[in-house]
């Protein structure tokens, strides 16, 4: 079988998620990976040390929907399978992609049970499909959270594609996060903070955790809503689903469409004056406390200690 | 310029679902519906863009279009009474793939020729983030998925999305097919007479079979499972257990 991964890049950098989705499309078949945009080369090379990549595919031009359907639909009849990562580059041309060979796509995939049986959840996490895709060619988003990161130290071949990938539409600005905190679907530890935190600048009591535990910040929509937090720190049903080791959940509820974005979490913490919040019931452990008291107090322990990570 | 408006009637976001013990799905029956709440975004960003061209040589017409079943009717007059102009029932009971609703869409589109198609970015039962994409590209449009802010600039479209690394603003040209996210209005509830004059704008309901559609699923459903259950937790003592504990789960990570 033949797979066709699309990378995925921010900043000059393959994203932390390309190696998971890798990792999960190896139990698929044999990999070439595609990676598209401008000044890629050094991308290029960090896809190349992949294991389970076959040949490194290089496209120059835009990711924009439209043209990168239009130039995937045209690779497709060399692959079984064509696979992305479930964020926003994936969600918004693999379905594109799927009209155009007029298959129907399997999407936020979190185990692959077989090459044609996958699980995926629906109702915001609340209900988990099996489904059964007999189509000829299988177009599939997988999220990375669900997979571990493909080992690196491959030296892949780097096939650059002849033609540039043109979009109708204009990018006219990127508004980046600038954070120099890790990648929030991929990280280890991540601290989550909700409205409670009361104003932006209160937010900082939640990245200045994060930084001392080496952790991704998180955030509720309510708290992205109210300026709080960047609308891409927002975890949840409609944000980036995460799968840490350890999510540490700072007055935050725990409405049902934040859980949606937290179930692959192994441990969780929860700091919440309510003992009632479904957060602290659903947490491994729980701390009922006014968080402007307690986190500055876990600061000066977890210093205390010598906690470094 | 003519907006058409797709929309969902789904099971409403604040019910905690059941799923059947038997594996064939989710408890609907005995459960509120409403309008998903994607979609209430989209169709607010039409009346605001209708709004926003008054006075224009001519108006903004929206139609808004639903495929379900009879009962999905009153989404429908939910969106009427927002402002809309119009809507269309495409009829079916048939629990149908995504690629078939977008199949459905593009019908009324070329019908319709409409400017602008908006819809919300993902349904909240089968969470697929499917249709506006799978629409854009069989009715071979440009696409903007997951909108924050839609403005109307000349011949163009400006859109500002939310993507895994913030925020970014595109132009495209019209016609063209939008996503909505929820951070791009606030929907308004209408009030009483607006819902009375709702029930006297037209709804032509049409059954699913005139659009000649092969509806056929591409996708078996095997089953339909509850997510695993966690552990129960327990509450700590004090900052200091707090802080053993991340300790503790540290070290075990970097054991690893
Ligand atoms: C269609 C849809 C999609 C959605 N998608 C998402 C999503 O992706 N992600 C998401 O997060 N939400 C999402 N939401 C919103 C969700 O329903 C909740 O409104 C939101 O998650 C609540 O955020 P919160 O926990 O910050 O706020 P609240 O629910 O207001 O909770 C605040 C918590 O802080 C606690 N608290 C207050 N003061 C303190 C203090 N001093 N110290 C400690 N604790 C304190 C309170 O006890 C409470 O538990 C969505 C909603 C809809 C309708």
């Amino acid at each position: 079988m033949r797979v066709l991964v699309l990378a995925d890049h921010d900043a000059g950098l393959l994203a932390p998620a390309t190696a998971r989705i890798v990792q999960g499309a190896t139990a698929l078949g044999a990999i070439d990976l595609l990676v598209v945009g401008d000044d890629i080369a050094a991308i290029a090379q960090s896809a190349a040390a992949l294991a389970g990549v076959a040949k490194v595919l290089t496209g120059k031009g835009s990711l924009a929907a439209d043209g990168l359907a239009a130039r995937l639909a045209a690779l497709a009849g060399d692959y079984d399978y064509v696979v992305a990562s479930a964020g926003s580059v994936g969600k918004d041309v693999m379905p594109r992609l799927a009209a155009l060979l007029d298959v129907m796509p399997v999407t936020d995939i979190v185990t692959i049970l077989g090459p044609t049986r996958f699980e995926r959840p629906i109702y915001a996490g609340n209900a988990v499909q099996t489904v059964t895709d007999n189509q000829p060619r299988h177009i599939l988003t997988l999220r990375a959270s669900a997979f571990r990161p493909a080992a690196t130290g491959n030296t892949a071949d780097i096939e650059a594609l002849d033609s540039d990938i043109a979009s109708l539409v204009t990018l006219l600005a990127n508004h980046r996060t600038l954070s120099d905190t890790p990648d929030l679907a991929t990280a280890q530890i991540v601290v989550g903070g909700g409205v409670a935190l009361g104003s932006a600048e209160n937010f900082q009591l939640i990245e200045k955790l994060a930084k001392r535990l080496g952790a991704a910040v998180g955030a509720t929509r309510a708290a992205v809503d109210a300026g709080y937090a960047p609308n891409d720190w927002q975890i949840g049903q409609t944000g980036k689903i995460i799968a840490p080791d350890l999510y540490i959940a700072i007055g935050i509820s725990g409405a049902l469409q934040h859980l949606a974005g937290i179930q692959g979490a192994k441990k969780i913490v929860a700091i919440n004056t309510d003992a009632e919040a479904p957060l602290v019931k659903l947490a491994d452990v729980a701390l009922i406390g006014d968080l402007f008291e307690t986190i500055p107090q876990l600061i000066a322990e977890l210093d205390k200690r010598g906690v470094t990570h | 310029m003519k907006i058409l408006v797709a929309i969902k009637r789904v099971v409403d976001h604040n019910v905690r679902i059941r799923v059947r013990p038997d594996g064939t799905g989710v408890e609907t029956t005995g459960v509120r519906l409403s309008m998903n709440p994607f979609c209430k975004h989209a169709v607010e960003a039409a009346v605001q863009l209708a709004e926003a061209g008054q006075g224009a040589a001519s108006p903004t017409e929206i139609v808004i279009v639903s495929v379900g079943p009879k009962a999905a009717t009153d989404v429908i007059l939910t969106a009427l009474a927002m402002g809309a102009h119009r809507g269309i029932l495409i009829e079916t009971d048939a629990d149908l793939e995504t690629l078939a609703i977008a199949k459905l869409l593009a019908k009324v589109v070329d019908e319709e020729q409409a400017d602008l198609v908006l819809l919300g970015k993902q349904a909240v039962d089968d969470d697929s983030n499917h249709v506006g994409q799978m629409l854009a590209a069989l009715t071979n449009r440009p696409q903007a998925t997951f909108a924050s802010e839609i403005s109307i600039v000349g011949p163009a479209l400006e859109v500002t999305r939310e993507i895994d690394s913030g925020r970014q603003t595109l132009s495209l040209p019209l016609p063209a097919i939008v996503t909505a996210d929820l951070r791009l209005n606030t929907p308004r509830n209408a009030a009483l007479p607006m819902v009375m004059k709702a029930r006297a704008k037209p709804l032509a309901v049409r059954p699913v079979a005139e659009f000649g559609v092969d509806l056929s699923p591409r996708l078996v459903i095997e089953k339909i499972n509850p997510p695993a259950e966690r552990a129960a937790g327990r509450t700590l003592g004090s900052v200091a257990d707090l802080a053993a504990f991340i300790a503790d789960d540290i070290a075990q990570m970097e054991a690893l």
